[in-house]
């Protein structure tokens, strides 16, 4: 009862608080000057039709090198955290029952489309709403449905490894090149093109294809490490 | 017509933002507390892509009709910034379902009072 | 802008009555299918707000995964809020079906 009263006042601090600030915020006004400049030297400098991808890659793109470490390190932890060794004569737990014929046949279709359709929206990442988290995540959704839909699909987690630490390799190897020509890291220097065009904005397209590889194999082991390292009748294990 | 517009949208990220708290501060399974953070998390994310909109703003992306047009566009700088937060989220979400299973298998309980109670 | 009170209105509705629900269900399930539809009103606001790549992120990586990765939890772990935490039933399955 008082630990109720409690979590109501704190919340109500909280919320007062919040509101406080919130409202102080005009909705929908234009105040803001970097944007201005952002959204100005796109189309002109960098000739890339998606400010956003323009932003996260080259404006700021030593944060999505922060982000890609981010996402490496927490897979990481999560195989090292649900890693079992596995005793002699046990066998991984998969599903009892075959699926039907439908859905096995269905699968089979969708699979190499849904990873087409996320191919295209990391190779397109600068000319449409898209880039390399997006395709990446869409990948590791079509290895997901793989896994649910066939018993005997597996993920070779030795080429996932290998074509993630080449994908991050790329990535820090193309900051370096901007660093051993004379400028900053992470610099601007192939040509860029023609608006519109496939291979417009610089280095922009190589490093979303190095991102969007990197994360999709990063969620598919993922998926893969969680889905398959169960044990449900744990009772006195260690 | 605007003040209806910035009630509801800053409302319920506000909403959403106190009702993960909720969860977080007084649940006691794991699992409720894990997906109080991740409600949380939502909340935080649209109020941030609420602040950088525009009046009569478009999408900022230059495709050939809006180039020569005077429209305004919508501040693209903190949607870059909620493109990694969505990403981090579901990393950290993930790492601390790990950390449940692993409790689970180690205590049996799923509750915390349990656990707790399990030290002495 | 005016034909856009109806659709912000339901937006509303849905997000909040999916996160109330969420939080107070002893179904753990059905909390984690709300967490999903949470997810996808989100995503549905950021589309009314102009922001088309936030919104691709969002319902590719709200609504898939961490609902995949929600369910395989309770699959490890349980099913219900509170009591009946141990899964006995299954375990004594499970010890038959091994011999």
């Amino acid at each position: 009862m008082i630990k109720r009263i409690i979590v109501f006042l704190i919340l109500a601090t909280i919320g007062y608080f919040l509101v406080g600030v919130v409202s102080q915020i005009p909705f929908g006004e234009d105040r803001n000057n970097v944007g201005d400049y952002y959204i100005e030297k796109t189309p002109t400098e960098l000739k890339v039709s998606n400010a956003v991808t323009a932003i996260v890659v080259n404006y700021r793109g030593f944060d999505t090198l922060g982000e890609v470490t981010v996402l490496f390190l927490a897979a990481t932890g999560l195989s090292s955290i649900m890693y079992r060794r596995r005793r002699k004569g046990e066998k991984q737990i998969r599903a009892k029952l075959p699926s039907s014929r439908i859905i096995q046949i269905g699968s089979q279709i969708l699979f190499p489309l849904i990873v087409l359709l996320g191919a295209y929206v990391f190779i397109h990442g600068h000319l449409s709403p898209g880039g390399g988290f997006q395709g990446g995540a869409i990948i590791a959704t079509a290895t997901l449905l793989m896994l649910i839909s066939y018993r005997k699909f597996k993920v070779n987690h030795n080429v996932i490894s290998w074509i993630e630490s080449i994908a991050g390799v790329v990535f820090v190897t193309v900051g370096f090149v901007g660093l051993i020509l004379g400028m900053t890291f992470l610099e601007n220097f192939l040509p860029t093109g023609e608006l519109n065009d496939l291979l417009s904005g610089g280095i922009i397209g190589i490093i979303y294809v190095a991102v969007g590889f990197k994360v999709a194999s990063e969620l598919a082991g993922v998926i893969d490490t969680v889905l398959l390292n169960n044990r449900p009748e744990a009772k006195n294990e260690n | 017509m605007n003040e209806f517009l910035t009630i509801s949208i800053y409302g319920t990220a506000v909403a959403l933002m106190l009702i993960g708290f909720y969860a977080v501060l007084a649940k006691k399974n794991l699992l409720k507390i894990v997906i109080g953070l991740s409600i949380v998390d939502s909340g935080l994310h649209l109020l941030f892509v609420a602040i950088g909109y525009v009046n009569n703003g478009t999408a900022p992306i230059f495709s050939p009709e809006v180039l020569g047009s005077t429209q305004a566009m919508v501040d693209p700088v903190p949607q870059a910034l909620v493109l990694t937060a969505i990403v981090i989220g579901f990393a950290v979400t993930a790492v601390a379902l790990s950390l449940v299973i692993r409790l689970y298998r180690h205590h049996n309980t799923a509750a915390i009072d349990e656990i707790k109670n399990l030290k002495w | 802008m005016n034909w856009l009170v109806i659709p912000v209105f339901a937006l509303v509705i849905l997000t909040i009555g999916s996160a109330i629900y969420a939080v107070i269900s002893k179904n753990l399930l059905y909390a984690v299918v709300a967490t999903g539809l949470v997810s996808l009103g989100l995503s549905l606001f950021f589309f009314i707000l102009q922001a088309p790549d936030v919104a691709l992120t969002e319902a590719a990586i709200g609504v898939a995964l961490t609902t995949i990765i929600f369910i395989i939890t309770i699959r490890n772990t349980t099913d219900k809020e509170k009591c009946c935490d141990k899964k006995t039933s299954y375990v004594e399955m499970k010890k038959g079906d091994d011999k």
